[in-house]
Order: C-alpha cells, then sequence, then structure tokens
C-alpha cells in the first residue's frame, strides 16, 4: 500500500493548514522532517527539510494504524496557513520515494475501506470528492489550452511515439520491423526530459518561502510610487525588513498581508532617458515588473504607459487627492485609498494562491519531478540496447502515468494507435 | 441417441472448445463435446502455427493450469522458435508451427482418453431454457441433451459469410455450413452483438514452388517447448521459405482493388489492424514497395502451404496473377483461394469474469464468439469457461483470474470490462505486470491454483513440487553466499568500488551475468541445474521491477476482493451520473477493481459504489 499526502484543510487563506500523511511509511517519511512526538501527543517541532531548510514551525500529530481518520498510520502537520509554507512541506514530501499526492476521494476511501468511516458520513463526502475531481479536470485544461498547453502535447506526442517503438520491437519481433531503435527513442525521451527539467527549475518551493509573492508598484515618475509605499510601510507593523537603495534601484518591502509573504517593489519611474544609470534602473524595473505576481499601476490622467497590463493587475490614479473625478484614487500623502488598495492586493493574490491553483500546481510540479526520474531511467536503458528495451517501457511508461495529471491519461490503446498507423504489420 | 444428461455441455470443437470440455472433465464435471463433424476437432482454421508473443504466454498458462493446448502443440511441432531471444526474458515468447494433421490427431487423442468426457457429433439448434437457466441443448435431429451448464464456442459460425471478390456465401469456415438456427436464437436473447471480419491467404500447393531460390528461416537449435512437462520436440522439424511481395504484385492489386471484397464495399465488418489484408497493405503503406511473406507448410506429410502475410478477398484469378508475380511462387498452384470472412460476435461486456452470460445461469461464452481472435486466445476462454462451467455445475467456488495473476486474467478484464472494437489478440503490451507475468514463471503463477483445484496430473505435481524445491534451494544458496567488489574483479565483472559486499542473487541481477560466469568464483560448483540457474537469473534480472509491481498487485488484488452482490442495483445510487449508471448496468462488473477501470468512473463514483456495497453487506449481516 502507498503513503499518501495532501492538504487535508481547506485550500487558500486560513489560519492553520493541515497536511496529512497516511500509509506504512507515513512515520518514516514524516520522521525525516522532524521529530516525532509520541503517540497520541501532540508537539510543536521545527520541520526542516532533510538538506537542512527551515521551513516552518508546526503542530505536529502522529496516529496509531486503527485509530486515524483513514485507519491507517498517520502524520498530520499543522501549519501556518500560508500558501508557501504549504508548497514548500508538500515539495518535501513528493521528494520522498515511498510517498505520493493523494488522488481525490483517496483519504475517504482508506477510511471506508478500512471502517472507519460512518456510512452516512459517505455521501457528503462524496459530493467533495467530485468537486475536487472537476476542479482538478478544469485546471488540467487550463494548463492545456495555456502556455503549458503546446508543450505538453509535445510531450504526449514524444513519449507515445517512444514507447511505440520500443513495443513494436518486443510485440512484433517476428515481423517486418526495425530491430533497433534507440537513436529515435533517445531522441524523443531526451526532448521531453529536458522540457521537464527546464519547466521545474524555475519553482523552488523554498524560493517562495523566502520570497513569498512581489507586487510591483509601476508608474512614470513623480507619480507618487515612493510616497505610497512610505505610507503603507508606516502603517504596517509587519514590515520584516527594509532594503535601502538609491532612488533608481528597486526597492523592496517585505510585510504581512493576511498571511502571505509578499514582497512590495517601489521601481523607478519609467520613462525614456538618455541618461545611462537610470536606463538601467528602468529595465531593470520593467524586468522586476513583469516577473512580479502582481502588478500596481500608478498614473496621472495624462501619463502614457506603454506596459502590458494583465488580467490581475491593479490600475490606480496617483495623487488621487488632487483629482476629484479619478476612478480609483489612491495618494500616499493622504492615505486616500490605500485601504481599498491593499485590501485588493490580499484578495487578489489569496485567489491567486488559493483554490486548486496551489494543488494543481503542486501536483504538476511533484508530477513532473516523478516522471523526470523515469524518464532519465528510461532514457539510460534505451541507450543500453535492445536487450533492455523492455525494461525502458518500463520505466517510460511509469514516467508516462506521473504525467498523467498535464497529459491526461494515455493507454495501450493510444501505443497501438501509433504502431499500426506507423507499421505496416500482419503476416 | 438416446437421452443423456451431463454436468456441462460444450458447443464445439475448436480451440476453445477443446479447452473447454478438457478443463471441465478435469474438474470432474461430467461432460459432452458436442461438434458437427468429430473428425474436425481441433482444426486450425487459419495458420498452422501455435504461439508468439502473448500468445506463448497464454499457451504456458494454459499448461501451468493443467491444460492440453501446449502440449498438443509439442507433439504436432515442426519447427520451435523463442521469439525476442535477445530480449529480456518477459517479453520472450515460445512460438511453434504446427503439422496441422498431427495437431487434430494428438488433441483427438487427448480428449479421447480424458475419463468423463464424451464426444457427441451433432448440430446444436437451441438452448433448452427453464427460466433464465440453460438446462439442455437440442440438437438438429430432434434429440435433447440435458445439462447444469453448457458453453458456447461457435467462433465464426453465428452468421458467418464468406467472401471472395464479389462471391459471397453463408458459412462458418471454407466448407462448412453456418449455424443459423442457434445464431437466431440467440439473437432473440437480446444481447448485443457486432460483427467482425478476418481473412485467410491462398493456400499453395508446395510441390509447385521453387524452393531452391528463397531464403529460408529455421527454427532454434536448441527448441523451447511450450509444455512444462516436454524438454524437446516430438515430430522431425522442417524450415519455413521467406518471399517477397514486388511492384509488380502491388499492380496487380491496386488495379483490382474495385473487385476486391473489402474495397468493392460488401463487407461491413471491422477487421484487425494487426492483420491486414494485402489490399490493406498496399493502399495504406503505399510507399512500402515490398513485403514479406513467410512460406509457411502446413504439415510433414502435407503438401499445403500457407503464405503468411497475403490474406486476401480478391477474386480467384486476380490471387493467381498476383501470387505468380513473386519470386519462387512463378508456377504455383492454389488449392484453395483465400477469403474473407465475416460473422457476427457477442459483446463480451455481457459476461462476468467466469465467462457466464449476464441474466442469465449457466450459459457460459467462449473464443471467437467474444470478440477475440486466435487460437490461444480461443483456448484460454475456453479454459475459463470449462473450469467454471464445471464450478457452477458441481457447486464449487468460481475461479477467476487477475491482471495481477496471469496474461488469461489481462484478457478476461479487458473483454469483459472494455469490450472489443476489433478482434481481440493478446500483446505483451497489455499486460501492465508483463515484468512479472512471464512465460518462464507461469507455472510458478498458476500451477498451485490448479494444484488446490485437483486439475494437476500426478506427473506434472510432482514435477513442480521438484522444481519449487529446486529453486528455493537455488535461491538460498545465491542469497546467503556473499562476494566483494575486487572477487568480482577476477571474474571480470565491474562493480562499484563501494567495498560493499554483494550477494550472488544481487550479482546475478547484472546484466550480462549468468550463473556461467559467477560459477568461475566456485571451482566446485553451486550445485545448481542449469534449467533453475536460467530461471534464478530471470527472477534475478527483474527483481528490482517485482518488488514495485507487488505493491501495485496487491492493492488491485485486494479491490478484487471487494465483489458486488449478485442483486446490486446502480439505479438507485444517489450522486451517480446518469452515464455511469448506463456503462456500469452493461458491464456489471465482479468488483470494485473492475469497475475502476470503466471508461468515465471517477473517484468519487467509486466511493459511493465502496460505500453502497458495505451498506449491502452490513443490512444483510444485521
Amino acid at each position: 500500500m502507498d503513503t499518501i499526502y495532501a492538504l487535508a484543510t481547506a485550500h487558500g487563506k486560513a489560519g492553520v493548514a493541515v497536511v496529512r500523511i497516511s500509509g506504512p511509511d507515513a512515520w518514516s517519511v514524516a520522521g525525516k522532517l522532524c521529530k516525532l512526538p509520541s503517540l497520541k501527543r501532540n508537539g510543536l517541532r521545527k520541520l526542516v527539510s532533510p538538506q537542512g531548510e527551515f521551513l516552518d514551525e508546526a503542530l505536529v500529530l502522529v496516529f496509531e494504524a486503527g485509530a486515524s481518520f483513514t485507519g491507517e498510520r498517520v502524520v498530520e502537520f499543522q501549519l501556518h496557513g500560508s500558501i508557501a509554507v504549504i508548497q514548500a512541506v508538500m515539495s518535501e514530501l513528493a521528494k520522498q520515494p515511498e510517498t505520493r499526492l493523494a488522488e481525490p476521494g483517496e483519504f475517504t476511501r482508506r477510511a471506508l475501506e478500512n471502517g472507519c468511516l460512518d456510512l452516512v458520513q459517505v455521501e457528503g463526502l462524496s459530493d467533495l470528492i467530485e468537486a475536487e475531481t472537476q476542479v482538478q479536470r478544469r485546471q488540467a485544461n487550463r494548463v492545456l489550452s495555456g502556455e503549458l498547453g503546446a508543450q505538453v502535447e509535445v510531450w504526449r506526442n514524444n513519449l507515445i511515439r517512444g514507447i511505440a517503438l520500443l513495443e513494436v520491437t518486443i510485440d512484433f519481433a517476428d515481423e517486418d520491423v526495425p530491430e533497433d531503435v534507440s537513436s529515435e527513442v533517445l531522441t524523443l525521451f531526451a526532448e521531453v526530459i529536458d522540457g521537464i527539467e527546464q519547466q521545474t527549475r524555475g519553482f523552488s518551493a523554498a524560493e517562495r518561502v523566502r520570497l513569498g509573492y512581489e507586487v510591483a508598484i509601476i508608474g512614470a515618475p513623480n507619480v507618487g510610487k515612493s510616497t505610497l509605499l512610505n505610507m503603507i510601510a508606516g502603517r504596517d507593523a509587519a514590515i520584516t525588513s527594509e532594503i535601502a537603495g538609491t532612488t533608481r534601484d528597486v526597492i523592496e518591502v517585505r510585510m504581512d498581508l493576511n498571511g502571505l509573504a509578499v514582497t512590495l517593489l517601489d521601481t523607478a519611474g519609467i520613462r525614456d532617458t538618455d541618461d545611462k544609470i537610470e536606463k538601467i534602473g528602468v529595465e531593470r524595473a520593467l524586468a522586476r515588473a513583469k516577473d512580479a505576481d502582481l502588478r500596481v499601476m500608478i498614473s496621472l490622467p495624462d501619463d502614457q504607459l506603454d506596459i502590458e497590463t494583465g488580467v490581475n493587475d491593479i490600475l490606480v490614479d496617483g495623487k488621487g487627492d488632487l483629482w476629484p473625478n479619478a476612478i480609483y484614487p489612491v495618494s500616499g500623502e493622504t492615505g486616500m485609498g490605500v485601504d481599498r488598495l491593499m485590501e485588493d492586493i490580499s484578495s487578489r493574490l489569496s485567489e491567486m494562491a488559493s483554490g486548486a491553483g496551489l494543488v494543481v500546481r503542486e501536483r504538476q510540479n511533484s508530477a513532473m519531478l516523478t516522471a523526470l526520474q523515469f524518464l532519465q531511467s528510461a532514457h539510460d536503458l534505451t541507450e543500453i540496447g535492445s536487450e533492455q528495451y523492455d525494461l525502458a517501457a518500463e520505466e517510460a511508461r511509469y514516467g508516462l502515468r506521473s504525467l498523467e495529471a498535464l497529459l491526461g491519461r494515455v493507454g495501450v490503446e493510444d501505443f497501438l494507435d501509433e504502431i499500426f498507423s506507423s507499421f505496416c504489420l500482419g503476416k | 441417441m438416446k437421452q443423456c444428461s451431463f454436468d456441462v455441455v460444450v458447443v464445439g470443437g475448436g480451440h476453445a472448445g477443446c479447452e473447454a470440455a478438457y478443463a471441465a472433465a478435469r474438474m470432474g464435471a461430467n461432460t459432452a463435446l458436442v461438434t458437427l463433424k468429430q473428425s474436425d476437432i481441433g482444426v486450425m482454421s487459419c495458420n498452422p502455427a501455435i504461439g508468439g508473443l502473448g500468445k506463448g504466454h497464454l499457451v504456458r498458462e494454459i499448461d501451468a493450469l493443467g491444460g492440453v493446448m501446449g502440449v498438443v502443440a509439442d507433439k504436432a511441432g515442426i519447427q520451435f522458435r523463442l521469439l525476442n531471444r535477445r530480449k529480456g526474458p518477459a517479453v520472450q515468447g515460445p512460438r511453434a508451427q504446427a503439422d496441422r494433421k498431427l495437431y487434430q490427431e494428438h488433441m483427438q487423442r487427448a480428449l479421447g482418453a480424458t475419463p468423463s468426457l464424451q464426444i457427441i457429433e451433432g448440430e446444436v439448434a437451441s438452448f433448452e431454457f427453464e427460466g433464465d437457466t440453460v438446462v439442455g441443448v437440442n440438437l438438429i435431429d430432434g434429440a435433447q441433451i440435458k445439462t447444469k451448464t453448457t458453453i458456447l464456442t461457435s467462433g465464426t459460425f453465428l452468421n458467418g459469410v464468406i467472401h471472395i471478390g464479389n462471391e459471397r456465401k453463408s458459412g462458418g469456415r471454407m466448407g462448412d455450413k453456418p449455424s443459423v438456427p442457434l445464431a437466431n436464437q440467440l439473437l432473440s436473447l437480446d444481447l448485443k452483438m457486432g460483427r467482425l471480419k478476418t481473412g485467410t491467404p491462398p493456400r499453395l500447393n508446395g510441390e509447385t514452388i521453387d524452393w531452391s531460390v528463397l531464403d529460408s528461416q529455421p527454427g532454434d537449435e536448441s527448441p523451447t517447448m511450450f509444455s512444462f512437462l516436454h524438454d524437446r520436440p516430438f515430430a522431425n522439424q522442417i524450415s519455413c521459405g521467406i518471399t517477397f511481395t514486388n511492384e509488380a504484385t502491388h499492380d496487380v492489386i491496386r488495379k483490382n482493388l474495385e473487385h476486391s471484397s473489402m474495397y468493392g464495399g460488401y463487407i461491413e465488418g471491422v477487421g484487425p489492424r494487426y492483420c491486414p489484408s494485402i489490399e490493406d497493405k498496399v493502399v495504406r503503406f503505399a510507399d512500402k514497395t515490398s513485403h514479406q511473406v513467410f512460406l509457411e507448410p502446413e504439415g510433414l506429410s502435407d503438401k499445403t502451404v500457407y503464405p503468411n502475410g497475403i490474406s486476401t478477398s480478391l477474386p480467384y484469378e486476380v490471387q493467381v496473377n498476383y501470387v505468380r508475380s513473386m519470386k519462387g511462387l512463378e508456377s504455383v498452384e492454389i488449392l484453395q483461394p483465400g477469403y474473407a470472412i465475416e460473422y457476427d460476435f457477442v459483446d463480451p461486456r455481457a459476461l462476468s469474469s467466469t465467462l457466464e452470460l449476464g441474466g442469465y445461469h449457466g450459459l457460459f461464452l467462449a473464443g471467437q464468439i467474444n470478440g477475440t481472435t486466435g487460437y490461444e486466445e480461443a483456448a484460454a476462454q475456453g479454459l475459463v469457461a470449462g473450469l467454471n462451467a464445471a464450478a457452477v455445475a458441481l457447486d464449487r467456488d468460481p475461479i477467476t483470474f487477475s491482471r495481477a495473476d496471469s496474461y488469461i486474467g489481462v484478457m478476461v478484464d479487458d473483454l469483459t470490462t472494455l469490450g472489443v472494437t476489433e478482434p481481440y489478440r493478446m500483446f505483451t503490451s497489455r499486460a501492465e505486470y508483463r515484468l512479472t507475468l512471464r512465460a518462464d514463471n507461469a507455472d510458478q503463477r498458476l500451477s498451485p491454483l490448479a494444484q488446490d483445484l485437483g486439475i494437476l496430473g500426478p506427473d506434472r505435481v510432482s514435477g513442480f513440487e521438484v522444481k519449487m524445491e529446486e529453486l528455493q534451494a537455488g535461491r538460498a544458496i545465491l542469497d546467503n553466499l556473499k562476494v566483494t567488489p575486487s572477487d568480482l574483479e577476477k571474474i571480470g565483472i565491474t562493480s562499484k568500488k563501494d567495498g560493499q559486499k554483494r550477494s550472488l542473487f544481487q550479482v546475478l541481477s547484472f546484466p550480462g551475468t549468468d550463473l556461467g560466469t559467477i560459477n568461475q568464483l566456485y571451482p566446485e560448483g553451486l550445485g545448481i541445474s542449469d534449467r533453475i540457474a536460467v530461471q534464478l537469473k530471470n527472477d534475478a534480472t527483474y527483481a528490482t521491477y517485482a518488488e514495485r509491481q507487488k505493491r501495485e498487485m496487491e492493492v488491485l488484488k485486494r479491490d478484487e476482493k471487494t465483489i458486488f452482490p449478485e442483486t446490486f442495483v446502480y439505479d438507485d445510487i444517489d450522486g451517480l451520473s446518469s452515464e455511469l449508471r448506463k456503462k456500469l448496468t452493461l458491464v456489471r462488473p465482479d468488483n470494485i477493481a473492475q469497475a475502476a477501470r470503466i471508461e468515465g468512473m471517477t473517484p468519487a463514483a467509486l466511493v459511493l459504489l465502496l460505500a453502497k456495497i458495505k451498506k449491502f453487506h452490513q443490512a444483510k449481516s444485521a
């Protein structure tokens, strides 16, 4: 029986988040992040990754098989309800070979199988599971139609083709088919491996903990960006650090906004300039603004800002106290509109981080990390030659299966379709 | 014929029928096999070969369960080849050319020598029902045979139509008539039916082939047998010839496409993609200028040659032209033209995993009637149906197979859960636990079950027990002896210089290392026989994968044990979509594992089903 883990509390903004690990290896896996308290006694523990990275301070609960929700050995981490913290912990669990992310409803199913659920509860739970499944399906569709979509399509085709090539040499060995397909298969697999590596490289949960979410304040010079930042910084007691710099550098103010770690970026005023140093500052501002999770665009009525805006960006009217007709007046001078702005920032970030978004992102990331290991060994086995094709195909299929959340289900029929459309078989 | 009564009546004497009757009789059921012509029992109506990839696995499994196909194929085999010899042992498949006459002869002899098995010549016209239970079969001559259970293995005889060019005639096989009355009765049972087609090549007169100009393909030097009982062939061994189609062949075919039954629009059934006709090959792979054709002699004392690779439904004259365009066949004589055959099959999703027809009692279906193709697929189903028909008749527990224990289990599950869209053939890629379900360990996987059922003959039991003892002893030796990297270096094996001692079993798992290499360290020998050494090497090769697969198989087996009660109703489960309800009602899964594989199944629906099953059992025990 596999050991599974997942976020057990509702997604999104919450004071406490519970990550549950269930299965025979639950204790040993959890034990890699902290010293487990004794049974039936909870303990406050620092969770530290095996590499020594601090993840969070959590309340840790340990349950014996037969005395838990699922009826199996269970460990629960009660974490701070920060999205970044949850991601960091989940990522560590994904890296453990003994565990995998629970499917929708899997905890419930285990509980049911082990007789730990009142049958009356089940029908209510099934609605939740259904909802979770639907959300995942929608998210998966979003991936396919989104930026990653084209990439994922290539992976899917490459893997089907690669496995089909291996399989045709195996299942149709007595027919007129090539004996050695290694070079084409290696190219196909290598492409997928490279692609996944690129996709996963940018995603480091630990980094997320450190940085949280970035909100860039951008606008032309002298629209009141710095004043606004100072106003926010001055009011907010939760500021954790302040990095001073020249006005031409990007200024970061870190704060805790309703449980989310947020870094506000004050950027140089954006304008065409001949001043070399200022030019660098502007470029830097644009780059940081582009990478930020959210942008607050401050403009005066006659500004012509040449910056692309995203759906999540907030457009405000700077020096709002001076413009009676402003739609979204904000002023660092008087504090006008600042509350509204902070609320908007907070709700948009929570929205971004909440819902299935986190789970799906985490699921995709852990799927890709798992797949990577299988595909790498499929690649290595293919390289050895046709005597290892059976093992290579096995590993590649596991890789494919790990990517199911991204690629959709791929079954024998998909390989057979590819085989029969590419090779003339049948003696 | 006087009226008589049986536990099991098998209708049909093809590969499914033979294996079914043999299995039922071995279970101790009083069994009758009813067939049109006794002399046609065990006939190979397509190519004269048994086994192959995936199929060879099935034959081994049949043999491990004490079945008849492997034994007969060994006795009739005139050329043995282990396919994929240079690939991993998991994907190696034994295959043999068989002498058609010898095969029939040995099959008939084996069935004839089986106690409590009676062979009856006759044509079954209808089933006799009492309510929804089949209680007998009526023969065309008016006789009735009473029975507790019936297995129908009618192959392609249900509404069979043979096509040659634009000619068409009714028949299940060239020269035989179709079973019309029986087909009509089956239609009246309101089963979901479909139509499939398959093709055969023209049969050639081997005496008119110029073998001297052709390449030949010999069998293996050390042949691999199907049966665990045998270690060498019985009949004389021969080679096959190889020729090729060429541009001239393709021209003939292209010019006459409109005369082909298939391309002329005379056929509606779906054919298998892995066995295309030569018309298909020429059209679909137009850039390929040549296709391989194997010339397989049908027997030692038979001049008939089966040209494997050119099945067709072109008119006879066109067949003559294209065949004669090939090297070595310039003046060949066609003994029997190739033809395509269309036939009805029953949607196998109507069957349970014992192959009993849902909604009725005591009626089992096996073989091509379930939408499969191939002798081996048919025989394996015959075995399952035979065992279970006997189990029902003798009031014993059902005998089911799992995807985790056999290719038989994979096939039955595929058929009964997913149904078929083209004639179903076994491939090793269909078995997700392929590395564990190997031809070489079929006996370890299945013989214990056969032993429990009491259907394994005494010779097989003792052979199996000896092998298992030797295996365990060998494994213990390899597990207990440990060597260092420097020991290994002495015999040319490079390993990580980590100072770690490794067991010989671990060393054996290295690619390219066999016991022969290891033996160099032990001049006095390890006391492991060659036969066992090969088996241990195979086990070692896949040891790490076997561990991984085992975990998954355990979950599967657990889910298979959560069984839907027979009276289970899907309609009153709140929260199930109507689409899923419909699918579940059609498939009527035996257990939760099978339900999970139904297309479109969701986790939420599974949880609901599980809860419903639990509730059902609770209510029952309360």
